[in-house]
């Protein structure tokens, strides 16, 4: 399994136990402000990124020479997709609490790098999912 | 990979495009307000990524990886998992058009429940034990 693919799907795992902690946190009464840090972590966190690990190894092979295709595209989206979540699940709380600048430019921030994220696994792996 | 998968993934990527792409608006507008009705992109953002992306993606990875037969449909019953490829995907697009059409979600849904059976009855016997069924 290549570095890559670990790396994903490892933090894939935190995601998810992250989640999972923070769902016990929700149902102990936790301000509601958690709900979307909550769900992104178990669908984008957990799921997508897991998804993405599996994809990157699993999906036929580019090219003899480049069989994953481009590893830099590849830790890219693994970087933006991890910073993206990061920024989310900080700022979003602070924001619905207290609206400000920072949090606000920190919610765009994060859209965008979420957005680019899936961008480049898409870009990644388009011609990878081929016939035999 | 089979054709019909790649057709599933692909349009699964499709999906995660689209899902991601009306998710972050949502969620720059929470940051800096900048045109509410934004929001009526939520229920798309949510069919375009579980359906659209997740499921999708499960069911061409399934009819891809899981055992085969060894006779002339190695498969099984392909012509009835493209209906419910077609079935998945006019469904995802109709439940899109609830914004302007709300009556097209129920029957959106209706179409992707059928292209979920359809997958299940052209998949459950694949479901076995090495060297089963051949």
């Amino acid at each position: 399994m290549p570095l890559l693919t670990r790396t994903l799907i490892k933090t894939a795992m935190l995601c998810f136990a992250l989640a999972l902690a923070l769902g016990v946190a929700l149902a102990l009464g936790v301000t509601n402000a958690f709900f979307p840090a909550y769900i992104h972590l178990l669908a984008f966190g957990w799921l997508t990124q897991l998804i993405f690990g599996v994809a990157l190894w699993m999906f036929p092979k580019y090219s003899a020479e480049k069989p994953r295709g481009s590893e830099t595209l590849g830790w890219w989206t693994y970087g933006l997709l991890n910073l993206g979540l990061l920024l989310r699940i900080a700022a979003e709380p602070l924001n619905a609490h207290q609206p400000n600048a920072v949090s606000g430019r920190a919610l765009v921030l994060s859209a965008v790098l979420q957005f680019l994220a899936g961008l480049l696994f898409v870009v990644n792996s388009w011609a990878r999912v081929k016939e035999k | 990979m089979p054709r019909l998968s790649v057709w599933f993934i692909r349009a699964s990527l499709l999906y995660l495009l689209l899902g991601f792409f009306f998710g972050g608006l949502i969620l720059a507008q929470k940051g800096i307000p900048f045109y509410a009705p934004v929001w009526i992109l939520f229920p798309l953002h949510v069919e375009f990524l579980l359906v659209g992306w997740l499921a999708q993606l499960a069911l061409g990875a399934a009819f891809w990886i899981l055992p085969r037969f060894s006779g002339a449909a190695p498969r099984g019953p392909a012509t009835l998992v493209w209906i419910s490829f077609a079935l998945l995907n006019a469904g995802i697009l109709l439940a899109a058009l609830q914004i302007w059409l709300p009556a097209a979600l129920l029957i959106g849904r209706i179409a992707e429940a059928l292209g979920g059976i359809l997958f299940v009855v052209g998949s459950w016997r694949r479901v076995k034990p090495s060297g089963a069924f051949k």
